[in-house]
């Protein structure tokens, strides 16, 4: 017997940090943390050049879970938060963690914005359908039928297409998972870190406490049949007409991502201060 | 059957990769249970936390007894993503989402019962189609070992009985707040 096999320099435990999560057991925010640990020891990014960065929720929590620099941001304003810092510090590896209501109704206009500036970040949405962190109000994702003690009879509101409206923006790599395929979300993680632009992963992660009927999910998710298109117009008609539960990448663009002007000098932040002097 | 679907039905071709993977099999699941253990802590069902602690460290004493096993020569590191499972992940590692904070010990013994089949699954498998000898014996050995557990398990089982429909109801469902 010979061993040949380099070690990797990184394991996934060293993604992680010492605090233990606090969410619900079953929760699949769990899984995310694990794929996300796992795609970043596969990529062997050293964590001190890794960013992440949420709002609020159950699954902005995520930052203070990981080894990596953190910032737990204002609800809905993970993602000008993030780009600020893509664009001040590219050489980063920035990843914007955020759920569905957070990152669709607080920060809806954010997402937009975010997707048609197309700078270089990653954005994973936890989606649950259910604001979990508040006790189970409906969220933008939610099924209008969705009978509950605080939505009597469902909402009745047409629920909030992530995926279309990622790819009417101007993201550049849509993507959609499962947060119980570990391994393949983890993958799917790293084509999406690797690829320039604006990536959106939408990770279907069930909310057991609240919404215990989305444990019926992982009988339902299946790969994408087809392979990913660089064409959004193809990729919207798919994402529109699918059942929902399609996984996989779904949308690859070529888009040239954001880049700041270089300045032509070094900005001193004493010359900068004098032109707003009255 | 797709290529990776191929690949994962036989991903061990020779000693070392079979050593390999017993060991990730083994770490997965005992990492795997000290999540459990950490969220029942968490979530104050202090005798499932116990339970899937010492499940921990039953599993983390497989993966010494295979380092053991592998001798001076050591045991091939990969990354993560690099193990082929069939079922995404190794076989004896637990679903998260199958773990309700209210669940009981006979639950939990279930899942365990149902990951030591998986696992005996794959090794026996991998003793009648690997294409090495030695793999085939040394998976024998292993799948023999899964045996062991399984019984284990079903003895632990007898020790509870089933809990009766509605377990999991609590009309006002906990958060945990920071």
């Amino acid at each position: 017997m010979s061993v040949t096999a380099e070690a990797p320099k990184r394991k996934a435990s060293d993604y992680i940090s010492d605090v233990k999560p606090v969410w619900c057991p079953g929760c699949g925010d769990y899984h995310v943390l694990l794929s996300l640990s796992r795609a970043l020891a596969q990529m062997e990014l050293e964590p001190e050049n890794i960013a992440v960065v949420s709002g609020i929720g159950c699954s902005s929590r995520i930052p203070a879970y990981t080894n990596c620099y953190g910032f737990h941001g204002v609800h809905g304003r993970a993602l000008p938060l993030a780009a600020g810092l893509k664009v001040a510090r590219p050489e980063l590896t920035v990843l914007v963690m955020s759920g569905d209501g957070d990152g669709f109704s607080i920060g809806g206009n954010h997402f937009l914005h975010a997707c048609r500036r197309n700078v270089d970040l990653t954005y994973v949405v936890m989606d649950n359908r259910v604001y979990g962190l508040t006790k189970g109000q409906p969220s933008p994702t939610t099924e209008p039928d969705w009978d509950s003690a605080l939505s009597p009879g469902g909402t009745g509101l047409r629920p909030f297409h992530p995926l279309v409206i990622a790819l009417a923006s101007g993201a550049n790599f849509v993507a959609r998972c499962f947060s119980g395929d570990v391994n393949g979300t983890a993958r799917v993680l790293i084509e999406a870190i690797r690829h320039p632009g604006f990536s959106f992963v939408e990770i279907l992660s069930p909310c057991v406490t609240f919404r215990p009927d989305e444990k019926q999910w992982k009988t339902l998710v299946h790969p994408a049949p087809v392979d990913p298109t660089d064409d959004p117009a193809r990729a919207a008609r798919r994402i529109m007409t699918d059942d929902g539960f399609n996984t996989g990448i779904l949308y690859r663009g070529n888009r040239s991502p954001y880049r700041a002007p270089a300045a032509s000098e070094p900005q001193d932040p004493g010359v900068l201060e004098r032109k707003f002097v009255i | 059957m797709t290529e990776e679907t191929k690949a994962a039905k036989n991903p061990v071709e020779d000693m070392a990769t079979m050593l390999a993977y017993a060991h990730r099999i083994e770490v997965e699941a005992a990492e795997r249970y000290a999540i459990l253990a950490d969220q029942m802590e968490i979530a104050n069902n202090t005798e499932l936390a116990a339970l899937f602690r010492k499940m921990e460290k039953v599993e983390g004493k497989h993966a010494d007894h295979i380092i053991e096993k592998a001798g001076p020569e050591g045991i091939p590191q990969f990354g993560p993503l690099d193990y082929r499972w069939e079922e995404g992940e190794g076989p004896e590692t637990l679903d998260l989402t199958d773990i309700h904070y209210k669940m009981t010990a006979w639950h939990a013994l279930q899942l365990a019962l149902a990951a030591e089949k998986r696992a005996y699954t794959f090794f026996a498998r991998l003793a009648k189609e690997a294409y090495d000898k030695d793999v085939q014996a040394l998976a024998r050995e292993f799948a023999e070992e899964e045996e062991e557990h399984i019984e284990f398990v079903m003895k632990e089982i007898k020790k509870y009985s089933a809990p009766e429909a509605g377990w999991d109801e609590d009309l006002d469902p906990p958060n945990h707040p920071d």
